[in-house]
């Protein structure tokens, strides 16, 4: 991989060049989808495109005011966790380089800053005024010794306008068992995971060196979280947790499994500062729309939850493993998509033996930064075919979204790493 | 009397019925050569199969799927790994006492933890391993209920 330092500086002079090119044009071209729309279904009006191939596993992204395209890796490829990618004329865009070497999910920008994780810490870069990073190998430590066992490890970060970084550290355990995952092994006393898990941590932007000890748990009880943004109507952070597995596993004689498939919701919470979710305590029955009391702690699949958690905004069938929420404000899609939240659905295991679901993008409406009217499924067929889907041999799966600065929304997928871009082209 | 029932039953199954009563049912297994000669249900490889099966179904399945193919990222797949094709006694191990990760299972590595599942019983065990070390792909020697007991209460393996 020696040439590929060579082609640095050249590929920087073509990033130039073609940025250049892309200021300098009036009005943005229509561009031309794939002819199969990436292979992806979308509503009537929308077309699709395969902007590149990363060749990782392409976690979260963002997309710059100029339209170069950064792409976090779960594991550093050829050395690099970061991938550059250079937008073309095509509406495409081409493997440009990478920085990093350290794996991870999150990624996300303002300020003039790039902010990136690996499972464990938090890096930023300085932007210049073409948005490409200046300090590749020196990025600032802006948070380090994060929780990290062996579940739940990626730690997905956002960023409000006031200066605050908010990062999940997702529990290591599925429901706080003595014993993890397995069956009819009690729920913990007063659940010692989340004293340094299991919520979201809020640090400052401009302090360096920041340990966990050093942020505020800004909310608690949440389980996993990986798809998370700041609602900028509602001024809130809003995230996506990941529900519990496995109610039929561990307790057959309380849940069948069919009944676990679905069970339970996994569930959009907005978070004000000391939110407790009430995992492992509590789960969401969206047929019930009742938080019930885990079996872990005495529930039964029909007692409701003891105590007073945070209810969900809204809630979504169970496993589907939400990983990417993003709050639309771009012009392009038509007025309904403005102010709602897409949500990359990855994809279950924990639904067989009945048939897995998910590995589609969902569009939540929202009215005055609440969510307001039923959801529906927005783009699917990342799977190759409802059999593929069915089977959890999926070709591809949605992890991450981003929206392009002509309003396109963009989808990363941590399987084969292409990056989709969703346009709208009816009038 | 036996002739007869086999001679029916391969005949059902030439002309794809499998409706048979639970008890008599040969087991279909997804995705696997039949292997040849055929063994008659009644064979003790053939019926271990059976019940390893359903053991696999109620337990394993879950986590590494109807194909054992596992799930990316998560839950390692079964098919001709060195933990299921090679030495017994670590395999047991790993039904008995779980397995600590991470560790690097056919090029990928799979940092979550495998539940132990000691309350299966000897036989639940033996059957389940022989079920998977001959399925998916695998082909390898039965396990037996006498190999599972002589490591109940062996120290933990693979940490
Ligand atoms: C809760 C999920 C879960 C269940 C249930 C489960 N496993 Fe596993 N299994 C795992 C995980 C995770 C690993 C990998 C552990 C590691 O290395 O980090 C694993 C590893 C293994 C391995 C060794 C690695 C390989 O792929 O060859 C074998 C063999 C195995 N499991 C067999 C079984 C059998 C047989 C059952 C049923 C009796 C079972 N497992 C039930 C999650 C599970």
């Amino acid at each position: 991989m020696n040439s590929f330092s060579l082609r640095l500086p050249l590929g920087a002079a073509a990033i130039a060049g073609s940025l250049l090119l892309y200021a300098s044009r009036p009005t943005a071209p229509r561009l031309a989808p794939d002819p199969d729309n990436a292979g992806l279904k979308l509503p009537a009006g929308f077309g699709a495109l395969k902007v590149a191939e990363t060749g990782g596993k392409a976690r979260h992204l963002v997309v710059m005011p100029n339209g170069l395209i950064y792409v976090k890796l779960n594991s550093a490829k050829d050395g690099k966790g970061i991938v550059v990618l250079k937008p073309g004329a095509d509406g495409r865009a081409t493997v440009a380089g990478g920085f990093g070497s350290y794996g991870g999910t999150g990624i996300a920008t303002q300020g003039g800053y790039l902010y990136a994780s690996s499972d464990v810490a938090v890096y930023r870069y300085k932007l210049d005024g073409q948005d490409q990073v200046t300090n590749q190998s020196q990025p600032e430590l802006v948070v380090h010794g994060l929780k990290k066992e062996n579940e739940h490890e990626s730690k997905s970060i956002a960023l409000d306008p006031t200066g605050n970084l908010y990062v999940n550290v997702g529990a290591y355990s599925n429901a706080c068992q003595e014993k993890d995952r397995e069956r009819g092994s009690k729920g913990m006393p007063n659940c010692p995971i989340l004293d340094s898990a299991g919520g979201i941590w809020q640090f400052k932007t401009d302090r360096l060196g920041q340990r966990e000890q050093d942020g505020t748990r800004y909310a608690t009880g949440l389980r996993n979280v990986v798809g998370l943004d700041w609602n900028k109507q509602d001024n809130k952070l809003f995230v996506m947790q990941h529900g519990r597995d496995q109610l039929h596993d561990n307790w057959p004689a309380l849940y069948g499994d069919k009944e676990s498939a679905l069970l339970p919701a996994e569930c959009l919470y907005e978070l004000s500062a000391g939110a407790n979710a009430g995992w492992p305590y509590v789960y969401y029955d969206q047929q019930k729309k009742q938080l019930m009391q885990g079996p872990e702690y005495g529930g039964d699949g029909k007692t409701p939850a003891k105590g007073n958690y945070l209810k969900p905004a809204a809630a979504y069938p169970g496993h589907m493993a939400p990983n990417g929420l993003l709050f639309y404000t771009g012009s392009m899609f038509p007025a309904k998509y403005r102010n709602g939240a897409f949500i990359a659905f990855h994809g279950s295991w924990n639904r067989a033996p009945e048939p897995q679901a998910g590995y589609f993008v969902v569009f939540q409406p929202f009215k005055d930064g609440q969510p307001s009217g039923q959801w529906e499924v927005f783009a699917d067929n990342f799977a190759g075919s409802a059999a593929k889907a069915a089977s959890g041999r999926a070709d591809h799966r949605p992890c991450g979204l981003a929206q392009g600065p002509d309003g396109s929304l963009y989808v990363s997928d941590d399987s084969k790493g292409t990056i989709y871009r969703i346009m709208y082209n009816a009038k | 009397m036996r002739g007869f029932r086999y001679i029916a039953l391969a005949g059902l199954l030439a002309t794809g019925i499998y409706s048979l009563p639970a008890q008599q049912a040969p087991v279909k297994l997804p995705g696997t050569v039949r292997p040849k000669p055929h063994p008659t249900p009644s064979s003790p490889l053939a019926a271990s199969m059976a019940r390893g099966q359903r053991v696999y179904k109620n337990v394993c399945l879950t986590c590494h799927q109807a194909d054992g193919g596992g799930v990316p990222n998560m839950n390692p797949p079964l098919i001709k790994t060195d933990y299921v094709l090679g030495d017994k006694k670590r395999l047991v191990g790993i039904v008995l006492r779980g397995l600590k990760g991470p560790n690097e299972i056919e090029g990928e590595t799979y940092t979550q933890n495998m539940p132990a599942q000691a309350y299966l019983t000897d036989l639940n065990i033996a059957d389940v391993l022989t079920y998977v070390r001959n399925s998916f792909g695998n082909k390898a020697s039965a396990v037996t209920p006498a190999e599972v007991h002589a490591l109940r209460d062996a120290p933990a393996a693979g940490q």
